[in-house]
């Protein structure tokens, strides 16, 4: 029956309660034992550490600063590093008498210099009491001794071990990559002060300023416990720092160096640029400074010492050295001038080696005396005749040269990563006349056109410039920046940005152009025949003197007897390979010569790079033969740019 | 003797309310005993007090209604409270589906409340609701059927996420089921089917969850992380010593080392102020209300009131065990309140609400039991 199965037998059901219950109230009793046992552990037998543990319980939060992102070549030869360093740091709330503790460890170590002292007292104003200041950077093994056995006597000062900014290329790469130095209070307030909590320095210059942002990171946090008197006794918890971004420029450190190397002890500087996408290879000013010397924190006299030098090593050249471009700028005339229609590959003139302009009594003269004859305006460039472009700047007008010299970036900021950057200068009438208050002369004109008196460019514009001529009128944003790659691997690559094209009405025009400066080089007339003639590989080129002083130009031995710093300065703009361009490059050397020189040294290093990468990049599953003959067509210098 | 068993008669206990005197004394001693605590703990702040008091007001004003009504009618009733509180869940869950984030409450205007504490009643009634009907030694399908009205709401709450509260319900309903006389196969049975579904439901926990119990195993591995709470409120159990650092001096949590330290961790609190004899004193009087509970299941005359007074009893006990283990460092960190101590209204009215259906079955005796 159905109702049968749903009676309950209720008294079975209650002793089974009551047994249940039973179970229950030992379950308590259990369980409550369990926690009194605890209690007694914790209140007992730990009461000591415990007690002790909440006496000393003072924690702390500490910035720590994130690591400054690496800058790499382009084939991740390191250019800035971080190094560890010993430093001592002061947390102003532990000391008691700041003024006593300071002026005591000035007499234990007497490498502390009174410009500490002022930059702690300016730090202390920045921080809060609680957080430790770096008072003396790089401790020596000798003085970290030295404190360690007078550290009782000094609370809250202590060696801390940190990260330091170190360029090993020094002097080679000073300009380019900048310096980091302490962080000012100016400084202080451009930046998220937070993120910059316990960071010490900052890009002052050059990439290390410019990607000040990306290389800097984010700051992380430890919360620390410590004693009475300060001492960390342990991290309580941790947010890491994430540091900055890693930087791959695309500078290659070999080609720099040869830069450097060719430089040495000339004033002066050498820009070279990838024509196909404006990547700067190398860079370098001459002559140049230690950037270590910054970071460590450069003494006042030393500073002095570098700024006040007439050789001013502080200054980029490269991009800030503004020069009259001299004869660099006649390819750039002759391509105005056939683009404009005032000559043509026939137009031929002769000259006397002088130019008259009507009613003026004072000739102009060319370099050479005797003059070069009849000439057309390819021999025109590889002779660098004056007298045609004095002919060709007349007829053409100051403003058809400037439209040229500007869509060739002359006279404006290339936008280069670099804060550094100068304008420079293509002169026109208005111009004159707003910055001189003076008319615009045709002598004016006439001697622009040899790139002479107001116009003023930086080498880096004059390697772009060649650059742009190199590629028919392409022209690429300079850029040194090749990728970051972020804390998190995340690359992220430079796109070449394109700008706008030089369009002429007749191609032809760039090929008459780029012949006659391969005849600088090639022909025996040519003025870097000397430099060229040997080169086992095709390059166009132009050669300058730019006049710092007037005397008698056709002096031979000139650079002799006026003095160093009156001496002319000599220009060079190239590129290479001539058919299937890779890099321009443009070297100026103050006062001196041998630009032309320079320049051979420096794209032989480029050349004798490429075929290395060229043999290092045969791919490991090519046959013998193969590989044997692509060796031999290097060694004798054909394009085997086909792998 | 033919007797009427949906309207029973009562005889009273006390003269005019149906108040259970011990237990009464018990958990005004705990509450006043709360409210000092409460006091340091809130560092003095006097305002906090007077709210949590003006709660507990409510809670006992709460319980004594609770306690009127007789048993017969929580039975009768029983199905409709755990479908209200069930529609509420869902309602709830819905509600924090379109809002985007974890939803706990249930905001009527004038008041807020949780819909899981309903459940920490609805539960065990509805289990021994359920339980009674049926012969005992329960079978298999009845063990089932219980099984799903514990374990329905009690994923609806761990969801929300309220793991603490879950856990609550579950410990609510199994110790129905125990008590119902679950044959001892059976509870291996399921002990063993549980510990196979562990990785499954650690799959399924939260990550702050499972931080909790790797927190557990090793607190000084996240020092700032989870298992910070468990160190500061191991120093400052610990530094209390015997005796306790005395009232109001209680370094740890004055100096805002102990987080939560007026709600999860007031245990923490009462111990560094009063040392041992303090912890001793919460544990003994938290100990003694469960017995008392417990006796009052024992004497309840019907199998449906017995059921569920036990596992009153039993929840409010486990309540205290899990808090004050976790506060010691035994237990992992899931957010349980200690019952009637720790400062905030929900739990509290719940746990008053539920010592009044205790007193209800205590006070309500029935003239003529139906098996003596």
């Amino acid at each position: 029956m159905r109702l049968n199965k749903s009676i309950k037998n209720h008294r079975f059901e209650y002793q089974l309660h009551n047994f249940r219950l039973t179970l229950l109230v030992a379950l308590v009793f259990i369980l409550s034992l369990i926690l009194v046992l605890r209690l007694a552990y914790l209140q007992f037998s730990q009461y000591k550490i415990y007690a002790t543990l909440s006496l000393k319980n003072q924690m702390s939060i500490i910035p720590i600063a994130p690591p400054r992102g690496v800058i790499l070549d382009k084939n991740g030869v390191v250019l800035a590093d971080n190094s560890p360093v010993y430093v001592l740091e002061i947390v102003p709330e532990r000391v008691k008498n700041l003024a006593n503790t300071l002026a005591q460890l000035k007499k234990l170590l007497p490498s502390i210099t009174d410009d500490d002292i002022t930059n702690f007292n300016n730090a202390r104003k920045q921080y809060h009491a609680y957080e430790p200041i770096t008072f003396k950077l790089k401790l020596t093994q000798e003085e970290i001794a030295i404190f360690a056995s007078n550290q009782y006597k000094f609370s809250g000062v202590s060696i801390k071990a940190k990260l330091m900014r170190y360029y090993p290329l020094g002097e080679i790469t000073a300009h380019l990559l900048g310096y980091v130095g302490r962080i000012n209070e100016n400084e202080l307030k451009e930046v998220d002060s937070t993120n910059y909590r316990s960071t010490n320095f900052i890009g002052k210059a050059g990439i290390e300023k410019y990607y000040e942002d990306i290389l800097h990171g984010k700051v992380g946090y430890q919360q620390i416990e410590t004693d009475v008197s300060g001492r960390a006794l342990r991290v309580l918890s941790k947010q890491n720092p994430k540091s900055g971004a890693r930087i791959y420029l695309t500078i290659d450190a070999r080609l720099q160096e040869a830069a450097y190397q060719a430089m040495r002890y000339k004033r002066g500087a050498v820009v070279v640029i990838n024509v196909n996408n404006g990547d700067i290879l190398a860079m370098v000013s001459s002559p140049s400074f230690n950037p270590n010397s910054f970071v460590n924190g450069i003494s006042t006299k030393d500073y002095k010492l570098l700024s006040n030098t007439q050789d001013r090593p502080l200054y980029n050249r490269a991009v800030r050295g503004l020069y009259p471009p001299a004869s660099t700028v006649k390819p750039f005339m002759a391509i105005a001038g056939l683009d404009k229609g005032i000559v043509t590959i026939d137009t031929k003139i002769y000259d006397p080696g002088w130019y008259r302009l009507p009613n003026v009594k004072r000739p102009y003269h060319d370099w050479k005396r005797t003059g070069h004859g009849i000439i057309n305006v390819k021999r025109a460039i590889t002779v660098s005749c004056d007298t045609y472009f004095y002919q060709l700047g007349n007829k053409m007008g100051i403003t058809a040269m400037e439209d040229m010299f500007l869509q060739f970036g002359f006279g404006q900021l290339s936008n280069i990563d670099l804060y550094e950057e100068a304008p420079g200068l293509v002169p026109s009438p208005s111009w004159k006349k707003r910055s001189k208050g003076a008319s615009w002369y045709p002598g004016d004109t006439l001697i622009t056109s040899i790139g002479q008196g107001f116009m003023l460019a930086s080498p880096l514009q004059m390697a772009n410039a060649a650059a742009s001529l190199s590629k028919h009128g392409i022209r690429f944003l300079p850029h040194l920046l090749a990728k970051t790659v972020s804390d998190q691997k995340r690359e992220r690559n430079y796109k070449p940005v394109e700008e706008a094209s030089i369009q002429l009405k007749d191609k032809q025009y760039w090929n008459i152009v780029i012949e006659a400066m391969q005849a600088v080089v090639k022909s025996d007339e040519g003025t870097a025949y000397r430099f060229g003639r040997k080169a086992p590989y095709s390059v166009a080129a132009k050669t300058g003197t730019a006049q710092v002083f007037g005397g008698n130009q056709y002096e031979k031995r000139r650079n002799t007897y006026i003095p160093e710093g009156l001496r002319d300065h000599s220009l060079f703009i190239a590129f290479s390979p001539v058919e299937k361009p890779e890099i321009a490059m443009a070297v100026l050397v103050e006062n001196d010569v041998i630009a032309a020189a320079v320049g051979r040294k420096v794209m032989d290093v480029y050349h004798e790079i490429s075929k290395e990468s060229i043999v290092n990049n045969i791919p490991f599953w090519y046959p013998d033969f193969l590989r044997k003959e692509i060796m031999a067509s290097i060694a004798n210098n054909q394009n085997v740019k086909t792998i | 003797m033919k007797i009427n068993h949906s309207r029973p008669m009562y005889r009273l206990t006390s003269k005019s309310l149906y108040i259970d005197v011990p237990l009464l004394g018990l958990l005004l001693l705990l509450i006043c005993l709360g409210l000092i605590i409460l006091y340091s703990a809130s560092n003095q702040d006097l305002s906090m007090v007077l709210r949590q008091g003006v709660r507990l007001s409510f809670a006992l004003a709460i319980m004594v209604v609770f306690s009127f009504i007789p048993p017969h009618k929580y039975k009768i009733w029983t199905p409709w409270i755990f479908g209200f509180g069930l529609i509420l869940l869902i309602a709830v869950m819905l509600m924090g589906k379109i809002g985007k984030g974890a939803q706990r409450w249930l905001d009527l205007g004038f008041f807020r409340f949780q819909p899981s504490e309903i459940m920490k009643l609805a539960v065990p009634m509805i289990a021994a609701w359920y339980i009674d009907k049926k012969p005992i030694p329960i079978s298999f399908k009845t063990l089932f059927v219980t099984s799903l009205f514990i374990f329905v709401p009690a994923v609806l709450i761990a969801k929300q996420p309220d793991l603490g509260t879950a856990i609550m319900v579950i410990a609510a309903g199994l110790c129905v089921i125990f008590l119902a006389g679950i044959s001892s196969k059976i509870i291996l049975f399921i002990t063993v089917l549980i510990g196979s579904a562990m990785p499954l439901l650690w799959h399924k926990m939260h990550d702050y969850q499972k931080q909790r119990i790797f927190t557990l195993l090793n607190p000084e591995e996240d020092p700032l992380g989870t298992g910070y709470h468990i160190i500061q409120s191991k120093i400052a159990i610990g530094s209390g010593g015997t005796f306790g650092k005395g009232f109001l001096t209680g370094s740890q949590s004055h100096l805002n080392f102990l987080p939560e330290h007026a709600t999860d961790f007031i245990f923490s609190v009462g111990s560094e102020e009063f040392g041992f004899v303090g912890g001793i004193i919460l544990i003994t009087l938290m100990v003694l209300i469960s017995l008392r509970s417990l006796n009052i299941a024992k004497h309840a005359q019907t199998s449906y009131t017995r059921l569920l007074a036990a596992s009153l009893a039993m929840t409010f006990f486990f309540s205290a065990f899990v808090n004050i283990g976790m506060v010691m460092g035994i237990l992992p960190v899931v957010g349980i309140p200690l019952p009637l101590v720790s400062y905030g209204g929900t739990a509290m009215v719940t746990f008053l609400a539920s010592f009044g259906i205790l007193m209800s079955i205590s006070s309500h005796r029935i003239l003529f039991n139906n098996i003596q």
